[in-house]
């Protein structure tokens, strides 16, 4: 098993498996949004209090997901490639990144526009707000200083370092809601207590959580591609295949 | 223990032969947090309750001024590559040099404070609250901003870099120490959030050091 972890965390084994792997998971995005958003925006019923306006919630909530998700992924292969000092696993923090960074923007932005009509106001200085903020500052900060760095392992090691670093302010977020009791609601779905929404709701949400996650990895796979073939660009099998 | 002794006093020594380094700081300090009155309006009342987190903002600004200069002067002439080749553990060579690096940033500006809390009317027990913090705070912003420092030494542009990077994960400490003085002036009491600034210290205190040098080897090799 380690074995074949190893062959697959050479770059130019896993340029092929990514290259295999990346369409499908496009595709299983593209479904399952089609089906997420159907649910979502069709057959979910009118929430009570909110009326249609909840609905930006099935965009809301599997992209705020997503944003602490990545980084923690970012953080796992930061760890990983200081463990065991592969070279993909930079590759793979750094494809992550910008992936990161949307979900992030599009989880403010979504709450933004969900804020207006339910809170009367765009933005509140809430701790989970201006903690979704600081992640996507963080994102920011890394992909700044990947880019800026011209020696690529000395890129990966220090955003690995940076990633690991910010991960901390992760579980930051996630708890910023108990810590603080202000504005932000509750979560609606916990572990312990079930779910306190409608079933087709909660489905629909799910749906799109899943699709945001396949799409992420096609994502990651496609851009560590590029990544791999620029970085490889001087090897031969690099260039056989551009030929 | 001896080579973290020496390394402080070198690093002073060194600071006290340009004293104008430091001094600048302090002055931006100064200058910033006489910025704000002139801006919001000279009204006591508003200037009261945004005093905490002015001059907490204007630490941190302060504190960062100096962050880029940390290894800068030591990377170029190969110091700090010999540090790294001592026998001395390198984590400790590191926090000698962020030590000093506090005693000639963050100190000075937590003894400058209660001067300032003065343009803004503070009363004598905030003031109390704020000398605090900005002793337990500074530090803490040494050892993130030394990481940053580190990060990005040698990189184009690696100034404002630094800022991006560092600015973002000062936030925790701002909102605890600006917190406990505005708590002060609202009448709860500042030991609650005096003792999260504590506890954040520690941790940093003991990691801070050790992902720094990790930091700088990347950077050396």
């Amino acid at each position: 098993m380690t074995l074949k972890l190893f062959h697959w965390a050479a770059p130019q084994t896993f340029y092929h498996l990514a290259g295999k792997l990346w369409k499908p998971f496009a595709v299983l995005a593209a479904a399952l949004a089609a089906v997420g958003l159907y649910m979502g925006f069709f057959v979910a019923p009118t929430d009570f209090q909110q009326g249609e306006g909840y609905r930006i919630i099935f965009v809301h909530v599997p992209a705020s997901w997503m944003s602490m998700v990545i980084y923690l992924a970012m953080a796992f292969w930061a760890f990983l490639g200081f463990t065991f000092n592969t070279r993909l696993s930079g590759m793979m923090t750094q494809a992550l990144a910008p992936t990161g960074a949307l979900f992030t923007f599009l989880s403010l932005w979504t709450g933004a526009l969900w804020g207006k009509p339910m809170w009367g106001t765009w933005w509140v200085w809430d701790a989970r707000l201006t903690s979704e903020l600081i992640l996507f500052f963080l994102y920011m900060g890394y992909i700044a200083l990947t880019s800026a760095i011209e020696d690529p392992r000395r890129a990966d090691k220090a955003g690995g370092l940076l990633a690991l670093v910010g991960a901390v302010n992760v579980p930051i977020i996630y708890f910023s809601v108990t810590w603080w009791n202000t504005l932000h609601q509750g979560a609606s779905v916990s572990v312990t207590k079930g779910s306190s929404m409608a079933q087709t709701m909660l489905w629909a949400m799910l749906l799109m959580a899943l699709a945001f996650w396949a799409y992420t990895i096609a994502m990651a796979l496609y851009r560590v591609r590029s990544i791999i073939l620029e970085r490889e660009r001087h090897t031969r099998w690099a260039q056989e295949l551009a030929a | 223990m001896n080579a973290f002794i020496a390394l402080v006093q070198r690093d002073l020594r060194l600071a006290l032969r340009r004293k104008s380094e430091v001094l600048t700081a302090l002055f931006f300090f100064v200058v910033v947090a006489t910025l704000f009155p002139l801006g919001i309006g000279p009204e006591m009342g508003i200037l009261r309750k945004i005093a905490p987190g002015i001059l907490w903002v204007g630490a941190l600004l302060a504190s960062l001024l100096s962050l880029g200069r940390l290894f800068a002067a030591d990377f170029q002439d190969g110091t700090l590559e010999q540090m790294a080749l001592s026998s001395t553990p390198l984590p400790l060579l590191v926090g000698a040099k962020i030590f000093a690096h506090w005693l000639l940033s963050g100190l000075p500006l937590a003894l400058l404070a209660p001067v300032m809390a003065l343009q803004f009317d503070l009363e004598g027990a905030a003031v109390q609250a704020l000398v605090l913090t900005l002793l337990v705070g500074t530090p803490l912003l040494s050892i993130i901003g030394a990481v940053g420092a580190a990060l990005t030494l040698g990189v184009r542009g690696g100034e404002v870099l630094l800022s991006l990077l560092v600015l973002p994960l000062y936030i925790p400490a701002l909102v605890f120490g600006a917190g406990a003085v505005e708590a002060q002036v609202s009448g709860i009491g500042y030991a609650a959030h005096l003792s999260i600034l504590m506890a954040m210290l520690v941790l940093a205190a003991f990691f801070g050091p050790w992902v720094c040098a990790t930091a700088l080897r990347v950077a050396l090799e």
